[in-house]
């Protein structure tokens, strides 16, 4: 196992800087540990195409889940003017459960994330900024303010910037605590005062975002790994990665282990080695059952599955997702389909409730996993959530919600049966049989 | 009723958006702080702020969890349901706040002084069980602990 310990900023883009725990890092000594330097390049030697191109070039993709290439995001908002203004977005709606990634880097080094908002706007050539910041995080909105004063007291922020003649201006905006808001088109709606549906697609954001003008959105993370490209090159950037996936992803562990936590690890490293060397492995008197590759809307994968690369590709094959990369480990003492409970728990009282399977399958799927975790279930629930799963899989739904709420349920069927099977009580009549189509409703009168 | 300078500062906020309706989540934030929930009377001061009609301000206020439509206590306890806050043993957390202050999910303490409501994963799950009291966040709670912080509030 290479050691990723030893901070350098070769290996580790984002964290390098961040030495004492604890710490956040302001702008001093942000810009004495080579700071703003890639802004100040870009504005002076590169233009918006070539900090396109470099990003292209570097395959970097997007960290809020999705993984689609930022390059190429940025290359879809039309480059002439028509339409006034452009803007970017930045998603920090973080809500994800098991998720803690983009308040670590919020929280500890604020500038990297306000220069990456920089350069991908002077990318884009959008002149105003958002960063959706989720209610919670009071302590982020503090640094973040402080931080964008500071930054537009040294004229990175503003207008005319660096007597570059770019124009810039961030500010925060913050939620009131809705999970559908981290959704792409959500997150506009909500931005704009309506209520945060997800938007049809076509037309996409980047011809018709916030009102109605081309926007891009990116997460934090993604945005966070935008100056060190430009400072040290695509070729670099693929370098530090162990497989295809390019650059380095936070990467953690938490639940039953030793040492839970967050880590800046390649694409490539397995789960078993963020476990075992990272995290310590398991606490004392718990054995790993199960784990989740990225957040609760990620596929549960089992212990078999440990030594899987933590990458986009990898875990797709496998019927996952790497999702936001922050692992969850459950114990030998969990139930299956009582955390699947908790997780549809939320999930359904999460779900906004625009399209009908969405909003009738979740709170279905609650209501027999709530009977098969009593021991009232009935011959055939196992087939009617089998079925549920069916119905919100990709493209059966508005947007990508449904299918990542009932993505660890349809793992769980597959890995667990036996749990759920052991909830049913077979002196209670069947029921697949009187159900006609898709009435949940109607389970009530059987 | 709105006072002078919570309208101040809706106004000021108007100038970060090109719409008015933009404001109207962080207008509500911001007048709830003061009177801990969101009435109807509000909706409509506000409305006549921004000019956006009563019937869309109530559509956002009811859409949104932490806006809150009914009166809550001095002090609002969040406790993290999240999956992993679940493998840690929030219920045993809530269980223990809920039997202190003597009181059930989405309710308010006699005295006004508590209010107890879950709330989606924290972001703080390598220091999981989480809870968060007003802007104030808890870490690595204990049953033990959480009646600590309790009393060290009242």
């Amino acid at each position: 196992m290479k050691n990723y310990f030893y901070k350098n900023e070769e290996t580790h883009p984002l964290t390098w800087r961040i030495k004492k725990f604890k710490k956040p890092i302001f702008i001093d000594e942000y810009e004495r540990k080579r700071g703003y330097l890639a802004f100040k390049f870009a504005l002076k030697n590169l233009s918006p195409d070539e900090v396109i191109s470099i990003i292209k070039d570097s395959k970097l993709k997007g960290r809020g889940g999705g993984g689609f290439l930022t390059g190429e995001k940025w290359s879809l908002i039309p480059k002439k003017n028509y339409f006034g203004k452009k803007y970017l977005l930045c998603n920090a709606d973080e809500m994800e459960p098991g998720t803690y990634k983009d308040k670590f880097l919020m929280e500890k080094i604020p500038h990297l994330l306000l220069e990456g908002i920089l350069l991908s706007a002077y990318a884009i050539q959008a002149s105003c900024s958002y960063i959706f910041l989720r209610e919670e995080y009071f302590f982020s909105k503090n640094l973040l303010e402080k931080s964008i004063l500071e930054a537009k007291k040294k004229k990175y922020i503003g207008k005319n910037i660096l007597n570059s003649g770019f124009n810039m201006e961030i500010f925060i905006h913050t939620g009131a605590g809705r999970y559908i808001c981290g959704e792409e088109t959500a997150l506009i709606n909500s931005l704009e005062g309506k209520r945060p549906n997800p938007r049809v697609k076509p037309p996409f954001p980047s011809q018709s975002g916030l009102w109605n003008k081309p926007t891009c959105v990116n997460n934090v993370e993604t945005l966070s790994n935008v100056p060190a490209i430009i400072l040290n090159g695509s070729k670099w950037y693929k370098n530090i990665s162990k497989n295809n996936d390019t650059g380095t992803k936070l990467m953690g562990f938490s639940g039953k282990v030793k040492k839970p936590g967050i880590w800046e690890l390649p694409f490539g490293i397995t789960s078993r080695e963020i476990l075992e060397d990272y995290a310590g492995g398991m606490q004392d008197g718990y054995k790993l059952k199960a784990w989740f590759p990225g957040g609760a809307g990620t596929g549960i994968l089992i212990e078999h599955y440990l030594d899987i690369s933590m990458d986009f590709n990898s875990l797709s094959l496998v019927g996952s997702r790497l999702g936001t990369g922050i692992c969850i480990a459950v114990d030998d003492k969990i139930n299956i389909v009582s955390l699947l409970l908790n997780i549809e728990i939320f999930f359904s009282r999460e779900s906004c409730g625009w399209c009908t399977p969405c909003r009738e399958g979740l709170p279905w799927s609650v209501k027999i996993l709530k009977d098969l975790k009593n021991k009232k279930g009935r011959i055939g629930d196992i087939e009617i959530l089998e079925e549920i799963c069916k119905n919100l899989s990709v493209g059966k739904t508005f947007c990508a919600f449904a299918p990542g709420a009932i993505s660890p349920l349809y793992n769980a069927i597959k890995y667990f049966r036996k749990e759920f099977e052991d909830g049913i009580n077979f002196n209670l009549p069947v029921v697949k049989n009187k159900i006609s189509g898709i009435q949940s409703n109607n389970l009530n009168n059987i | 009723m709105i006072n002078e300078k919570e309208k101040e500062f809706i106004l000021k906020e108007l100038e970060k958006y090109e719409n008015s309706d933009a404001v109207v989540v962080e207008s509500l934030k911001f007048v709830q702080k003061r009177l801990r929930w969101i009435s109807l009377e509000t909706m409509s001061e506000i409305s006549k702020i921004i000019s956006v009609p009563v019937s869309k301000i109530e559509s956002i206020a009811t859409f949104y969890n932490q806006i809150f439509r009914k009166p809550v206590g001095k002090n609002v306890i969040k406790y993290c349901d999240g999956v992993v806050c679940y493998i840690n043993g929030y219920k045993k957390i809530k269980n223990a706040i809920s039997k202190h202050l003597n009181i059930c999910d989405g309710c308010t303490t006699k005295d006004n002084n508590f209010t107890l409501i879950p709330i989606c994963c924290l972001g703080n799950c390598d220091n999981s069980p989480t809870i968060m009291i007003n802007e104030n966040l808890f870490s690595n709670i204990t049953v033990k602990s959480v009646v600590n912080i309790l009393e060290s509030i009242k």
